[in-house]
């Protein structure tokens, strides 16, 4: 009877568990392999180096440039598409002419392709005749600027699209968790004379715990994941600019074939995002609300 | 996957019966990838080519277009090393070391060593052919083949009081040309636009160095000269356009951007591949120029552009077929249909003695400016590990024009890096 029970929770289990054997655990554990040995190549089968992967991409002055970069894009991103989206969030909550519209145009960006979206803000960042320089040569007189080709402006370029992209996204789950929230609660608190702002914080805030904390988790993992517009618009330039964790790992994996080095940024890449996955949730999960 | 397991046994049983010409007749359909790197209708041409071909072999070819020439290289690598690959692939001319070093190609003579076969592949441009040579061996047959060149605004030439039909053969005669048709206010204009972006700073580069007579790399392909005084100059001078002269923008500027700013109006003159003629032609509301580019005394450039490549997954009918395939692409007519059409060069003297292409060239005589050019063109970079050798190249050559680097220092990086890239292969 036992037997036949443990067989049978087994047997459930199977599924969900070769789904993430074969997509997530085995890749992984092979990444980690091949990250150990040098790269084959037609006349030198690969062998067993150890470390020398990670001794040499800790001497590879682009790894820590697009570490550096990843940090200022991932830190950029993540606070900037939170606010964003909550704001936009609130204003299409409240009762306004013209929600529906307003919040379509929000969440437009979400629908659309990357590549697309890269496309159009190529666009957008032409020096001279793109939007973007025709906005600032009306309002304030400025030059033709060379958004996304000069090393001063380019990542910050990257940062817009991404979060333009991205907001829209997360304006939908806030816009349905702050119609869950009961209205009596804020009633209540008009009664007792709350001004907005301290509604705002102290129950709205509060209240949008559990979904700040998914957004969160998105965010981070969409601030290393979200990096189709950058191959699309600059390819990790000039002169590695714009370079990410993401980009470098195709560069050296498909643009040179040095599968070894990519496996051990893969690697660098993975510790990093369990890292700040288990942050989050042993962190901050203690002071989410749940109902 | 079935066709391929299909095609092998099928060209097992002919292989044991009949020569070469009848394999070819046992394959119906063939794969191949292409890049673009102009503008015009590129793949409705393409799509004829193939028709064609079908109609006069019976063998179908499915043409993939696959991006830029760099994520077409990345794309049939990818599928070959994935056991899907395309048959053939027109790649960069300039991959020929890298490609040899994957060990995917197949030689023209192990598939075909005929004398029909000889003297086709000696009727090319010796020019376009030392991309294709390697250990004796003929590794890829010329397809669309470039020079740069340059297209130039006459209507802005005549309105800043220069001379539309002397354009500017030297580096000084460019750097004042650039000085009057620069303009700073209300609507710029830049008198002069090269490409820097990772595909193409490279490219332009060499141009830059052959003027000053100076060759990047060796015939192997296993060393490369970019802290040369030669080099230096060069990246100094280009350097000195954008921020000395100011005719031409500092930063990158993308090489697809370029056909766009010259019929905007915004670029009076713009460095770009021959390729671009025709759509140029058809699309430019004003009259226009072609010439060769200035050196430091006079006109040089550097070769450029796709070559057609056999993979070794094809199997011995297949390959077969794609040469035959080869043939039939660069045969007089068609690569004079392809020059017309295009801009790119026809890679054969004799589509020069076509009646087609002789009357296209006497009623625009700028489709010869770039074959004009060849004999004082240099070859693409082109070493091992060439994606790589191009980054540190390319990385560098982005910081010299975003003003991060003196010429000094970023040839000097570029070296180190292509030093420390290449070692293995100097070492056999």
């Amino acid at each position: 009877m036992r037997s036949r029970t443990t067989l049978h929770a087994w047997l459930m289990l199977a599924p969900a568990m070769v789904l993430l054997i074969a997509f997530t655990h085995y890749p992984a554990v092979a990444t980690f392999w091949d990250s150990l040995f040098s790269t084959p190549r037609a006349t030198r089968p690969a062998r067993f180096v150890g470390a020398e992967n990670y001794r040499a991409l800790a001497e590879d002055p682009v790894f820590w440039q697009a570490l550096t970069n990843n940090l200022i894009y991932a830190g950029a991103t993540i606070p900037l598409s939170i606010v964003l989206a909550l704001m936009m969030a609130l204003w299409v909550n409240g009762k306004i002419a013209g929600r529906t519209a307003l919040r379509m145009a929000y969440f437009t960006p979400t629908v659309l392709p990357m590549i697309a979206v890269a496309n159009l803000w190529l666009f957008f960042y032409t020096p001279d005749y793109g939007l973007i320089d025709r906005i600032t040569a009306a309002l304030f007189g400025w030059g033709p600027t060379n958004w996304i080709g000069a090393r001063e402006t380019a990542l910050w370029a990257m940062i817009a699209v991404a979060v333009w992209k991205e907001a829209g996204f997360f304006m939908i789950f806030y816009l349905a968790a702050l119609q869950a929230i009961p209205p009596s609660l804020h009633e209540a608190a008009a009664v007792e004379g709350a001004s907005r702002a301290r509604i705002f914080f102290r129950v709205t805030l509060p209240l949008l715990g559990p979904t700040t904390l998914f957004i969160l988790v998105n965010a981070v993992i969409n601030g290393f994941r979200l990096v189709d517009h950058i191959i699309v618009m600059t390819r990790g330039g000039p002169d590695n600019a714009t370079q990410l964790l993401l980009t470098y790992i195709y560069e050296v994996g498909f643009r040179f074939w040095d599968t070894a080095t990519a496996s051990a940024l893969t690697m660098v890449l993975l510790a990093i995002l369990a890292l700040g996955a288990a942050l989050q949730f042993l962190l901050l999960e203690k002071r989410t609300h749940y109902r | 996957m079935t066709t391929t397991r299909r095609g092998l046994m099928a060209a097992g049983s002919v292989l044991l019966a009949a020569p070469a010409l009848a394999q070819s007749q046992q394959v119906r359909e063939l794969t191949f990838y292409y890049p673009i790197a102009i503008g015009g209708p590129v793949p409705r041409i393409i799509d004829g080519y193939c028709e064609a071909f079908q109609r006069e072999s019976g063998i179908r070819v499915n043409p993939v277009y696959a991006g830029t020439y760099g994520e077409t290289l990345t794309k049939a690598v990818t599928a070959i090393r994935g056991g899907t690959g395309p048959h053939f692939s027109v790649l960069l001319a300039a991959e020929l070391h890298s490609l040899r070093d994957m060990d995917i190609l197949t030689q023209i003579e192990e598939i075909d060593a005929g004398a029909e076969t000889r003297a086709w592949l000696a009727g090319f441009f010796p020019a376009f052919m030392a991309n294709s040579l390697a250990e004796g061996k003929t590794w890829s047959v010329p397809f669309q083949r470039s020079t740069s060149v340059y297209f130039y605004n006459k209507e802005q030439f005549r309105e800043a009081g220069l001379d539309p039909e002397a354009p500017p053969r030297t580096w000084a005669e460019l750097v004042e040309a650039g000085r009057r048709l620069t303009r700073r206010e209300g609507a710029v204009r830049w008198g002069v636009q090269l490409a820097t972006n990772a595909g193409t700073a490279q490219w332009t580069f060499g141009a830059l160095c052959n003027q000053v007579g100076h060759v990047l790399m060796n015939a192997a392909g296993t060393e490369v000269f970019f802290n040369h005084p030669r080099a230096i100059e060069a990246a100094e001078f280009w350097r000195a356009l954008a921020f000395t002269h100011r005719i031409t923008p500092p930063g990158v500027t993308e090489w697809a951007t370029l056909p766009t700013n010259f019929m905007n109006g915004t670029a009076a003159m713009i460095w770009s591949t021959t390729g671009n003629l025709t759509n140029i032609r058809e699309n430019a509301r004003f009259a226009f120029g072609v010439a060769g580019l200035p050196g430091k005394e006079g006109p040089r450039t550097v070769v450029g552009g796709g070559n057609l490549y056999i993979f070794k997954n094809a199997n011995p009918a297949e390959r077969a077929a794609a040469l035959r395939f080869a043939r039939f692409v660069t045969s007089a007519e068609m690569a004079a249909d392809w020059c017309i059409r295009t801009g790119y060069l026809a890679v054969r003297p004799d589509a020069w003695e076509t009646e087609a292409l002789r009357r296209y060239t006497a009623e625009f005589p700028a489709a010869l400016v770039a074959k004009e050019q060849l004999p004082v063109a240099t070859g693409e970079l082109s070493t091992f590990e060439n994606q790589r050798v191009y980054k540190a190249l390319n990385d560098n050559l982005q910081a010299l024009l975003t003003g991060a680097k003196t010429a000094q220092q970023a040839m000097a990086d570029a070296q180190a890096e292509a030093d420390r890239v290449l070692r293995p292969f100097r070492r056999a």
